[in-house]
This record gives C-alpha cells, structure tokens and sequence, in this order.
C-alpha cells in the first residue's frame, strides 16, 4: 500500500466520522473539522500520486477556487444559504461532468469504464443546470412559481429516454464523437426542464435530491477511475440526500414522483375563488397586550420571515416575554423555508437558544394548552384544510396544529394565498388576530409596545 | 480492475450513510446538507488527476482546470459555511445574556 492510498484510507474514516458526529450540535463542529481534514488529506495524498505532473496550473486552479470559495461562504447573508448550497452543487457537479468529458475524450474507453463515465456525466450535467435553475428560482431571478404545460412529463421523460439512448450507443461506440456533444447538450436541457415544474416550496427536496445526484455522481466517477474514496464519498452523499428528501417528502405527505412530476399548485387556482369572508385584525397595541398576559406562547416561523429577515427581531421578542415569565417555544415544521432545517438556522443566526426549537410532533401535543400561537410568515404547514378537507391539494400532509391555541396571532402583508394557492380557513376562524404588516416591523412595534410596558 | 470489489465499497457505503444521516436531528438539517454538499467536492481528487497528467492533451488540462477551479469553490465555501452555521447553534439558559 502506498502513502496515497493509506491517506485515502484515513480521509474515508473521516468523512464517515464527520456525519458521526453531525448528529448532535454538540458535537457538530467536530464533525465538520475532521471532514475537512479528510478533505486535506485526500488532495495532499493526490498531488503526491506519480501520475500528478503539473503541478503549476493544480496550485493557480486550487488558489482561483479558493478565491471563490471564501467570499461566498463569508458573505452569504444566513437568508442566502439555500441559494449558496444550490449555487455550490451546481460547481461540485459540473466539476464532476467536466472530468467525465476530459476522460472521455482521453481514452476513449470501452466497457464497464464508460457505462460508469455515462451515468456519471449525465448526474453531473443535469445537476449543474438544475442547481442553477434552482438558484434562480431561490434567488428569485426566475419566478418561483411551478410553470407546467400540456405534455410536460412526456416531454421530460422523453428526452431523459433519448439521452440515456444515446449514452448506451456511445458505450458500444467510444469513438462515435459526434454523438458526445448531442448526449451532453440533452443532460444539460434536462436539468433545466426538471426543474421549470417545480415552485419554491418544494425546494427543499429538490435540493436534497440534487445533492444525492452529485454524490451519485462523484460515485460514478469512482467506478471509472477505480478510486474507492471516491465511491465512498459519493455514496455517504447520494444516501444522504436521498434520505433528506425522503423525510421531506414525508413531511408533506407526497410521493417522489409528486413533487418532481406533480406541478404543485396549480389545481388549486380555479378552486380558489371564495366569497370575502369577514377577518378580524389587530393593532400592535392589542396583540402586544395579550402577549403580556399569556402564559405560554408558541412562534411558528414561515418562509416569509426569512424573507422580512424579521428573526433577529423575534428573538428580542423571545427575551423580552422569557423576561416577564411566560413560556415561549418556537415550532419548527420540517418543511418551512427553501431548505431542510431552514427555520433552525436563522433562528440559531439570531441567537435564539437550540433547545427552545421544538418539532412539530413534540410540540403538537402541547399546543392545546397553548395561550397564543404567533404565527410569522407561515401559511400551507398551518392550514387546517389538510385535516378536514380530502379534497384539498395539501390534503393529508402534517400540520403544525396552530388552531388549538387559544388565540391565533398571524402576521401577514395581506390576505394573498400561501404557496399552494388555496384559501387558509385558520384566518377566518373566530380564535384568530390578524395582525397585517412587514414581520420585521410588525414584530418590532410589538417588541416597543412590551418593552415599554417592562422599563415603565 | 475488480468491479465487483467496488459495488462491495458502494453497497457498505451507502448504508453506512443511511443509517448515520436518519440519527441527525433535523435542528441540523441545513448544515448538513451543506457538509455533504462540501464532502461531494471529492471530485477534486479526479479533477487533480486529470489536469496534472503527464501528456494529457490541451483540451483535457482546460477541462481539468476548470474541474478543480469548481470543485475547489465547492469545497471550500461549502467547509466555511458549515462552519459558520454551526458556530451560532448554542444552548442557552433562557435568562442568561
């Protein structure tokens, strides 16, 4: 066994050590330092492998990567993260298919080598368009609404059958080039297509999913070049994501194939058209005064507080109500955000305590007993149409059950449907306040109103 | 080469994944995902390969370039910010400043 293999060896430990120890924050950090030391090592072990000659263009490339690489991991705001991890799939699996091609177009190879070189240029190649298109859609570049037309699937899987046709003649004819171009170009669109049908909501598997693909990927490259770190590395990841999605897709209740192929929301929009029914709302005033008299008090975050970046705000709220004595928790549905354990991270940003962030199943138990569910930029993961309504299109998927409470504060612009485009019966239940306006700011009059009532 | 050996590695690998990332608890999904995203990156080990090759022609080094240019992005940025996230995750007694 030679020096690289034993620091193979070593970095493969680590990378299963790393996901060890993810699985508590108390050990998390230790996890993501012996990760990069796998890492480490595995690049020292390469450069020290006598097939590595240039080693010139290896340290500009590693430096220009690394310029990259900082900047968007330092500057990235916390709201960004699921649009830097989209963004950063995207170059891990485009590195991939570009090492894919460069081998191809090397040898030529036959076999086994280019079945394994196929799949993994075809991942590669759908990841990239696909993690940008996602970007796009997380970043709102591009509208985040599904957009879905006649014969979508067919036209989808159509082209994924060509595309897999064409990898199978180039592996019974290496030399065919001219094949090549047509079998990336159809990986590339495809990616894009994959993702046109799918809306903001469902992010969170997807990029769950697209992170399986670069692993998956990443594997496949560890077939054709014959390197089990590879292989290793690839499969930690593609299991990793998949079973990401899996619970994500749990969390709402759909099928694989829904979310990928289901064009979520659009049967709900002939479906919508309610009469107005009477809401009743509240100023700042009131809702900070039955805050003050609660006893226990539940935030449920949504989306739309990341978007008002309102979570620094709510944890003033948080101290400040902790400080008079009630009970506050924060209830954390498993698909809220753009991202798995989205909600987690920005609270964490705004230094609200971990253990103070309660799963839905635990946290529903208690919200009978609950005085006030504040309710901040969530709609679909507490609308009780899913309960009651079979016919609803979110039917059946687990909810925070926010009704419960005693009283339900929801913040919210307006009176616009959530990202399923149908009506919440929750806003015009008799228990409700709706207290309309931006989150940040809403959330920071209401901390102004306690906060005088505490220094008077 | 023996195939058969590497869908071994393959099938123990996977499992092994199944069964650590279940134990995660979904308080840390997000950094997790950004850990395996920056595990993925592994590529750079082929990437290394290919542009560092004796005789490799032009285009296999820009490919190659390129490869570890992104590679090396994901990588790092995706390390930085695992770490980043996971230096806010703190207990806390709920008085306490």
């Amino acid at each position: 066994m030679s020096v690289f293999q034993l620091l193979y060896l070593i970095a493969a430990a680590l990378f299963i050590l790393a996901l060890k120890w993810m699985s508590s924050p108390a050990t998390a950090r230790r996890g993501v330092i012996s990760g990069e030391i796998g890492m480490l090592l595995a690049v020292i072990g390469t450069l020290m492998r006598h097939e590595v000659f240039n080693y010139e263009w290896i340290v500009i490339a590693l430096l220009v990567g690394t310029a990259i690489g900082v900047p968007l991991a330092i500057l990235m705001p916390m709201t960004h993260v699921p649009q830097r991890t989209a963004i950063s799939q995207a170059c891990g699996a485009f590195a991939s298919a570009l090492i894919g091609s460069a081998e191809y177009y090397r040898q030529f190879p036959h076999g086994f080598v280019m079945v394994a070189l196929c799949i993994e240029m075809l991942l590669g190649f759908l990841t990239t368009t696909a993690s940008l298109m996602a970007f796009g859609k997380l970043n709102e570049m591009l509208p985040s609404r599904p957009v879905v037309y006649k014969g979508q699937n067919f036209v989808n899987l159509g082209l994924l059958g060509v595309a897999i046709i064409i990898g199978g003649m180039l592996v019974a004819h290496p030399e065919n080039t001219v094949l090549f171009p047509i079998f990336v170009g159809l990986a590339l669109i495809f990616g894009v297509l994959l993702i046109i049908p799918i809306g903001g909501a469902d992010m969170p598997t997807v990029i769950a999913l697209l992170n399986s693909y670069a692993g998956l990927s990443a594997c496949a490259m560890g077939f054709a070049l014959d390197n089990k770190l590879l292989i290793i590395a690839g499969a930690l990841d593609g299991s990793s994501g998949f079973i990401l999605s899996i619970i994500m897709c749990r969390a709402m209740n759909r099928s694989f194939t829904n979310v990928l192929f289901g064009g979520f929301g659009q049967l709900a929009v002939s479906a919508g058209a309610t009469e107005a029914k009477p809401v009743r709302s509240a100023s700042p005033e009131e809702a900070a005064m039955i805050l003050e008299d609660a006893r226990s008090v539940v935030i449920i975050p949504g989306y739309g507080m990341a978007v008002a970046q309102a979570q620094h705000k709510i944890r003033e709220l948080h101290d400040l109500l902790t400080k008079r004595g009630v009970d506050v928790k924060f209830a954390i549905h498993p698909v809220a955000g753009r991202m798995p354990g989205h909600m987690n991270v920005l609270l964490a940003e705004a230094d609200v305590p971990y253990d103070k962030l309660i799963e839905m199943d635990d946290i529903n138990s208690e919200m009978g007993m609950t005085d006030v569910a504040l309710i901040v930029g969530a709609n679909d993961i507490v609308n009780p149409a899913a309960k009651n309504d079979p016919g609803s299109p979110i039917a059946g998927m687990p909810i925070l059950d926010a009704y419960k409470a005693r009283t339900v504060m929801i913040i919210k612009r307006g009176m616009s449907a959530g990202f399923a485009g149908i009506d919440n019966e929750l806003y015009y239940m008799p228990n409700t306040l709706m207290l309309f306006g931006d989150a940040k700011s809403f959330v920071a009059s209401l901390v102004k109103e306690i906060g005088a009532a505490v220094g008077a | 080469m023996n195939y058969e050996f590497g869908f071994y590695v393959f099938m123990l690998a996977a499992f092994l994944g199944f069964e650590l990332i279940r134990k995660v608890s979904p308080l840390l999904h997000t950094p997790l995902m950004s850990l395996t995203n920056a595990i993925a990156s592994i590529s750079v080990v082929g990437a290394i390969l290919i542009s560092g090759e004796k005789g490799a022609s032009t285009l296999s080094h820009v490919l190659g370039f390129i490869a570890v240019v992104s590679a090396t992005t994901n990588l790092v940025s995706g390390y930085l910010i695992t770490d980043r996230m996971l230096k806010m995750f703190k207990k806390r007694e709920p008085q306490g400043k």
